[in-house]
């Protein structure tokens, strides 16, 4: 079992922590002048995403945790699972959905998105910040309102629902940023 | 001297590095031009206040066949090979001009003041440096407290212009500990501070356990009481005796160590003594803290008989106290980041 000393505390490194794996944001050295000396970190909890607080006391050891942050094409869903593809390799996996979670309404076959892997299995996959995706479904058009103001709910053809301007009728392509699922404007021809 | 105002501009931050890599490639310096002038103002002003008290200036080696007993504190170790020692003589780097100021007092010179570049291994973050400068002092014929009226005066002077420095509040270390945490680090037991640890900190370091209760106390006094300190100047005094350190035990309901600390905006900025001159009990001393340091797997260090045998000899009366000059630099700069208030920090080295 690979693990870390204190000493080898930094931002990225990934350890585990009950049981899970998780990423460090920010390390702190913090000693009375004779005293102990601690390490106090933030970690980010890659499962859950969640932030906490955690105290080692200089010299401490924690587990390593094997986890690998990767680059991979989305192909398709079963029903059941999401499958990506590495590019260079063409190795592929399949993600369930508690690893891939909200960011299944952003997935669109070819794009690619940062997959990270624990054990070599997905444990979540971050979309590309902009997507562009084609309206399905959306209340007709209304010609020569370019104003944008107001907006109306328009569904996309991964199933996400946006706001979206008056303008904008069924089969256009729309940018969405994923990080706030707002509509960001009109796919450049 | 006449000491010209200077204009305070925020340090350009992008140029400080960061503590958690020690990437050693950038040749210019951490430190703004303005915080290198803050600098030489704080130390040109220390100077004259203890010329003005009459308080000595000295110099004493940086270099020492004896090194830092201390558990919590790690020397550095080097050593000398030439003319006279062909095996080669281990030296260590001193971790504080203490033992060496101690034997000039013991040897009578009165009042003295150092300013000392000194090092201290394994310690690199937000506010340390392994290597730092020490505003050391001794002053015969005071107590701590009147040490402590010193050190008001000391800041208020040397920091006028940059921080209004008001004379600290003084608390003891039990009141301290009992209006922050309702403990009482004399009679409570070791498991009730690991209780109240795991019931307010966000996490406990595994590896804590109830054989010894000064760790729990630092893990406190880091996590929980300094913290509560922003804004304040406080004199925390009369430390528990297991961490008396080099300072003399009183005997009052309870022992006390009479040793202090001095918080500013929760910045541990100075610690002093009202001195132990008794040789037999610093022999002692030095002893428990090797024993301590077999039972860790700590490396044993040779303890400073010739500080013993300066203490034999007659050691006046005296409280001492070392300020971390960088830090009082960073207050008095308004950074959060001791690395910004050194021309080249570690990472530049």
């Amino acid at each position: 079992m690979a693990t870390y000393s204190t000493n080898e505390f930094k931002g990225g490194l990934k350890i585990m922590q009950d049981g899970d794996p998780c990423s460090i944001i920010e390390n702190e050295f913090v000693k009375p002048g004779k005293g102990q000396a601690f390490s106090r970190v933030k970690i980010r909890n890659l499962k859950t995403g969640r932030v906490i607080e955690r105290t080692f006391k200089s010299g401490e050891t924690v587990e390593a945790a094997d986890v690998m942050e990767s680059d991979m094409q989305y192909l398709y869903n079963d029903g059941e699972f999401w499958h990506f593809m590495d590019p260079e390799t063409y190795e592929q996996i399949a993600a369930d959905a508690t690893a891939v979670a909200d960011a299944s309404k952003w997935l669109k076959e070819q794009d690619v998105c940062q997959v990270t892997l624990w054990n070599g299995v997905p444990i979540s996959v971050i979309t590309p910040n902009f997507v562009m995706l084609t309206v399905t479904e959306t209340d007709p058009g209304v010609r020569g309102d370019t104003s944008g103001g107001g907006g109306k709910p328009a569904t996309l053809e991964t199933g996400a629902v946006v706001r979206v301007p008056l303008f904008i009728d069924v089969d256009e392509v729309v940018k969405v940023d994923t990080r706030t699922g707002e509509y960001v404007g009109r796919a450049k021809d | 001297m006449r000491l010209s105002k200077l204009i305070l501009e925020p340090a350009n931050t992008s140029a400080v590095p960061k503590t958690d890599s020690i990437d050693n490639n950038d040749w210019r310096p951490a430190a703004s031009l303005e915080v290198i002038k803050i600098r030489a103002t704080l130390l040109a002003r220390i100077r004259s206040f203890f010329e003005q008290k009459g308080v000595l200036e000295v110099d004493t080696p940086a270099l020492s066949r004896f090194g830092c007993t201390d558990p919590a504190i790690e020397s550095f170790r080097s050593g000398y090979r030439g003319p006279h020692s062909a095996d080669g003589l281990p030296l260590y780097l001193h971790t504080s001009p203490e033992f060496f100021m101690k034997r000039l007092l013991a040897a009578g010179c009165g009042p003295i003041y150092q300013l000392a570049h000194v090092f201290r291994n394994g310690e690199l973050g937000g506010k340390h440096n392994p290597e730092f400068m020490m505003l050391e002092w001794y002053r015969p014929g005071m107590d701590h407290h009147a040490l402590m009226d010193e050190i008001d005066a000391l800041l208020a002077f040397t920091l006028d212009g940059f921080f209004d420095y008001q004379p600290a509040r003084r608390i003891s270390y039990r009141r301290w500990f009992l209006e922050a945490t309702g403990l009482d680090p004399w009679s409570d037991r070791v498991s009730a501070f690991r209780q109240f640890a795991e019931q307010q900190l966000a996490s406990v370091p595994a590896s804590m356990d109830d054989t010894e209760l000064d760790p729990w106390l630092d893990l406190l006094v880091t996590h929980w009481l300094e913290p509560r300190l922003a804004d304040q100047v406080l004199f925390v005094v009369d430390y528990p005796p297991s961490q008396a350190a080099l300072a003399r035990i009183r005997e009052d309901s309870v022992a006390v160590a009479e040793r202090f600390e001095l918080f500013l905006n929760g910045v541990e900025l100075a610690n002093g003594f009202h001195e132990l001159a008794d040789a037999g009990q610093q022999c002692q001393r030095f002893k428990n803290e090797n024993r301590l340091r077999e039972q860790s797997g700590q490396t044993v260090v040779d303890y400073d008989e010739h500080l013993v045998a300066a203490l034999q000899s007659g050691l006046p009366a005296c409280s001492g106290v070392s300020i971390g000059f960088d830090r009082l630099v960073m207050l008095a700069a308004g950074l959060s980041e001791l690395g910004a208030a050194i021309p080249f920090p570690f990472q530049r080295v």
